[in-house]
Formats: structure tokens, sequence, C-alpha cells
């Protein structure tokens, strides 16, 4: 080739990109930190994937490259349209999607390597242990994500789904075939049905993982197979020995670890507890219907012209989102509330609990959505002491996370969770389509308190009337 | 940064290629630990859904395998252009659908709740 070309493939020159690649990524991830950094952090990091795969495609002989440009084509042509095409409530299952699909490629990766090489037989052994380790847990990852994914879809039950007494068994045997088989093929095994084998035993041990699992720890769950596809990326970086996978595969691996250490503190679990299951049975509005009463209290309803009148002479509102917000695409409704309240003088502010809807963030995704500006969005550390200032706490289709028995009651299945204090506030409307209970599945004292007043229906429906309540007042 | 300078290292010297890659696997780990440990639980979504994409980056395992062999073979070729198509879809909808998330993020005027005199300030 010319001068260019062989300068272009030297592979000094490829690790040169691919430094500042893993520098882009770094710098980009420290972009993602910030709310005002975040688009072009985001941003930087995909430059930094384009160089590298630039980089990486500098080789000399180019081979299969109808194959590579075909594939890099229709994966972008279902990629883009599905990324843009997303409803802003359904964003945690994509994500799954995603992940899965990363995961898938791992896995298959270290099939074509196993193929390629022989079974390994000319490779140091650490590249054959890194290659099946990559391929278990990208197996494990792809099969667990799209389970994760069918559930919060809907095409799935979101119930946890077990095999009774036979669950850890199975689990445990399908995890040591699969370890058993990445053990004879570094060993020297040669047979193509061991990896294949591996592969499968894998993807039952990650269907295994995640169908017990109910909606509430989904997030957490997701979270968990995002790190795993870090770590099997990392893994197959050290078999393949490039350095732009080790590193942006591991530093995926570490913060994905540490996101869902911190979603399963917040919720008061351990990962092991929500991987192991329990509790978390999500009881949909069908299932749990006639759950009310059972604490003995009363439930006092009320209607959406008694909650305008009372939000309109207050001087805070607090605005407490969860799940049924999502479910019902309020959040416009709810901004244009807010927007009539303001005019009135009333100071809207929105408390966001870690693990409100489906995934630690969502709210605030769909109120950003909704144009709520940023600075109204309250965190739960800093919203917990304003309660007592609070006139009105208006809850939105959340439960669980308001839920005092997390403070009060050591039996119950969410003792210790890091609630919000709505209870402090001088009146809460709670705004529910019916008595069910939450994702985890239990009663909510706080419907049954003196200063609760439920007002029963769709999100949007219920919001709607308040602002035309609002407006006529 | 760290990362980087080790990175620089692995040219140097063949002895222990293992060595070396363990060696940015685990300062890796760190980074990604100091730089992740600072974000505030309201971009956790966005960033989960950003470091999704990150690991995207296993489509250059597919690229490696595939730009560098000339005679992979009926079976390997379909496995890989597989892997290509994951990691790609992966890869670019992870980016796209993170980038619109973190849009709805960017700093709108924003009046603030009590006095009036930034309503006509923004852009």
């Amino acid at each position: 080739m010319t001068l260019l070309g062989s300068f272009l493939t030297d592979p000094s020159f490829k690790t040169v990109l691919y430094i500042v690649a893993i520098a882009l990524f770094i710098y980009g991830l420290t972009g993602l930190t910030g709310p005002r950094t975040a688009v072009r952090g985001n941003r930087i990091a995909a430059v930094g994937m384009a160089i590298a795969i630039v980089a990486t495609l500098l080789v000399d002989p180019f081979n299969n490259v109808v194959l590579i440009v075909l594939g890099l084509v229709i994966g972008t042509a279902i990629g883009v349209p599905a990324a843009r095409q997303v409803k802003m409530t359904a964003m945690p299952q994509m994500v799954a999607l995603f992940n899965g699909v990363g995961g898938g490629a791992v896995a298959l990766i270290a099939w074509a390597e196993f193929r390629e090489t022989d079974a390994f037989a000319s490779e140091a052994t650490y590249v054959a242990v890194f290659s099946m380790f990559s391929a278990i847990i990208g197996s494990i990852s792809f099969w667990g994500s799209n389970i994760a994914f069918g559930k919060l879809q809907a095409i799935l039950s979101g119930k946890p789904v077990t095999l009774g007494p036979l669950q850890l068994p199975v689990q445990l045997v399908v995890g040591a075939a699969a370890v058993a088989a990445a053990v004879a093929i570094v060993a020297g095994a040669q047979a193509e049905i061991i990896v294949i084998g591996l592969l499968v035993a894998a993807a039952i041990f990650g269907v295994l993982l995640v169908l017990p699992i109910g909606g509430a720890d989904m997030p957490v769950v997701i979270s968990l197979l995002n790190a795993f596809t870090g770590l099997a990326a990392a893994a197959a970086g050290v078999a393949l020995d490039n350095q732009a996978l080790i590193v942006a595969g591991m530093i995926v691996g570490a913060s994905g670890t540490i996101l869902t250490q911190q979603m399963a503190i917040a919720m008061n679990r351990t990962i092991t507890s929500v991987v192991v299951g329990g509790f978390g049975g999500e009881v949909t509005a069908e299932a749990g219907a006639g759950a009310g009463g059972a604490e003995g209290g009363t439930v006092k309803s009320t209607s959406a012209a008694d909650a305008a009148i009372q939000m309109s002479y207050a001087r805070q509102v607090v605005v407490v989102p969860g799940y049924g917000m999502a479910v019902a695409q309020a959040q416009h409704a709810v901004r244009e509330m807010a927007k009539v309240l303001e005019d009135k003088g009333v100071e809207v502010k929105y408390a966001i609990h870690p693990v409100a809807g489906r995934m630690p963030g969502h709210m605030n995704v769909l109120l950003a959505e909704a144009d709520v500006p940023y600075e109204q969005l309250k965190e739960m550390d800093e919203i917990n002491n304003e309660f007592s200032r609070t006139d009105v706490s208006l809850i939105i289709g959340a439960n669980d996370v308001t839920n005092p028995d997390a403070r009060t009651k050591p039996d119950s299945p969410i003792y210790g969770m890091p609630i919000l204090n709505v209870d402090e506030s001088s009146s809460i409307i709670v705004l529910k389509r019916s008595m069910s209970s939450g994702y985890a599945g239990i009663e909510n004292p706080l419907f049954f308190n003196d200063k609760t007043q439920m007002l029963f229906g769709d999100a949007k429906g219920s919001v709607g009337e308040i602002t035309s309540e609002l407006q006529a007042l | 940064m760290t990362a980087s300078l080790l990175l620089a290292a692995v040219e140097q010297g063949e002895p222990s290629r293992l060595v070396t890659n363990l060696a940015l696997l685990v300062v890796a780990g760190f980074v990604g630990y100091a730089v992740i440990s600072k974000v505030p639980n309201t971009l956790h979504t966005p960033l989960m859904s950003g470091t999704n994409a990150i690991h995207g980056v296993v489509i250059l395992g597919g690229l490696i395998l595939l730009a560098g062999s000339a005679d992979l073979g009926v079976v390997t070729s379909v496995i890989l252009f597989v892997a290509l198509l994951f990691g790609a879809i992966n890869v670019v909808g992870g980016f796209v659908v993170t980038d619109r998330m973190l849009e709805m993020f960017k700093a709108k005027p924003a009046p603030p709740p009590k006095d009036d005199e930034a309503e006509g300030a923004g852009s």
C-alpha cells in the first residue's frame, strides 16, 4: 500500500486513536454526571466510539467489507428509529433491550472466536478463560435482559415466576453446567457442542435469574445486567487483546455495579436479596382491588373541585409523582396544572424519590419532557425537610415510596426504606386509580390517614379536571 | 487519564500482555468508580442508558474478527454478522436514546417560581 496507507494501519497509530477514544469516553462520562453538561458528555462519548470503530477498521488487509458495511448499516437502521420512536414511558424496557443485544454480541463473538482459533488450540490459556467467561456472562445478560424487557412491556407477567422448590436446584445445575463447559474448553476440549451447551446453560440461567423477580425490583436487575454486559465486554477485550474494549467495558462494569448498589440501597434491599427473590410481586390494579379497608381504617375520597380549592389557597404544593403518572402519561397535564397554580402565587415543587417509577431518574425524564424546570425537581433528602412547611402534598400514582410503614413497622417488607415524609404536610391528596397496593404488594396506611383524601381515577384525567377547576376559580 | 498512560505502556514491551491488560482492567474499574459516584440521582436513568451505549464497544470485537480473517466459513461469518448487527444496535440506539432523554434536561428559560424578572430574559 501507499506510505499513507502503511501509516494508517500502523498498530501504534491505532493505539493512539484508542487512547483518544478512551479519553473521550471518560471525559464524556464525566459530563454525564451534571445536568448542564450531560448532553455534550453523551455526544463526546459517541465521538469516542466513532473514533474507536474507525481505528479498529484501519487494518490491512481488510476482509469481509460487504458484511461489515451491511452489519453497520442495518444495525443503524434498526437502532435509530427504535431509539427515536420509543415513548419516554417505555424507556426502561428500551434500555433493557439495547443492553441485551450488547450481551448477545459478546456471547456470539466468543463463540466465533472459539471457531476461528480451532478451540483456542494455539492460544494462551488465559485467552480461553476470558473468552468463555465473556460467553457465559454475555449469554446471561442477553436472555436476562430479554425477560426484563418482556416483563416491562407486559408481554410476560410482571409477577414473580418460579419453579417453586425446583428453582434453586435447577439454577445451580445450569450454572454449574455452564462453568463445567467453560472449564472443559479451557482444558482443551474441542467439540463445538460444548460451547453451544455453555451458551444454552447460561441462557437458561439468565432466564431463571430474572423470571422470579417482580416489577418493583426490575430497575435494579436492568442495572445489574448492564454491569454484566460491561464486564463481559472487558473480558472479551482481554481475550482479544483490545484495550478499548477492556477500558470501556470495565468502566461500565464498575459504574453499573455502583449504580445497582445505590438503587438497591434506596429500596432498602441488597443486590443479593433482589436476585434471590422474595417479596416484590407486582400487584396489578385488577388483582389488588378490594384490598381497601384491610387496615380497618376509613378512606376519604374527594372531588377535583375540592382538591383545586385546597391547592389554590396553599402557599406550597409538593407534587409526588410515581409510576402511575408515567402509565397515565400525565406529565404534561401536571405541568399545566403547576403553571396555573404558579400564576395564582402558589409555590410548586416536585419530590423525586430515588426509585419512583421503574428506574432511578424515570420521573425526572418524564417531567423534563413536559418542560418542568430542573430547579423545581427536588431529591428526597432535600424535600423531606420541607414537608412540614407544605400545605398540600399531591401524590400522583406513587405508593410504596410514601408508605409510613417503612419508618414505623419493623415487620413490614419495606421497613427501613427511606421514604418521602408526605404525612408531615398539612394535607395530602392522593390521585390513584383504585385502592390497589403498589409493587411491593403491601397496604399503605397513608391512605387511611386523617389528613389524606383520595381522588380516584386516571391520573391524567384527574389532573386535567383539577386544572380546569383551578382556572374556573 | 491514568488509564491512557497505562495504555501507552502496553506498547512498550511484550513480556506480559496479560499483566498489562489486567492492570488496565483494574485502573479502568477505579476510573468508572470515581467518575460515577458523583452522579446525582436524577441523572441515573440517562447515565444507565449512556453507559449502556458505551458497552456497545463490543462491536469492536465483531469488527476485529470479521475484518481480520479472509476465510471465515459460512457459519462463523453468520455468527459474527449477527454479533456486529447486535453491537451496532446497542451503540447507535444507545447513544440516540440517551441523547433524546438528555435533550429534555437542557436548561430551559426556567422562570423562578416567585418573581417574574427572569420571564422575558430566557432564550
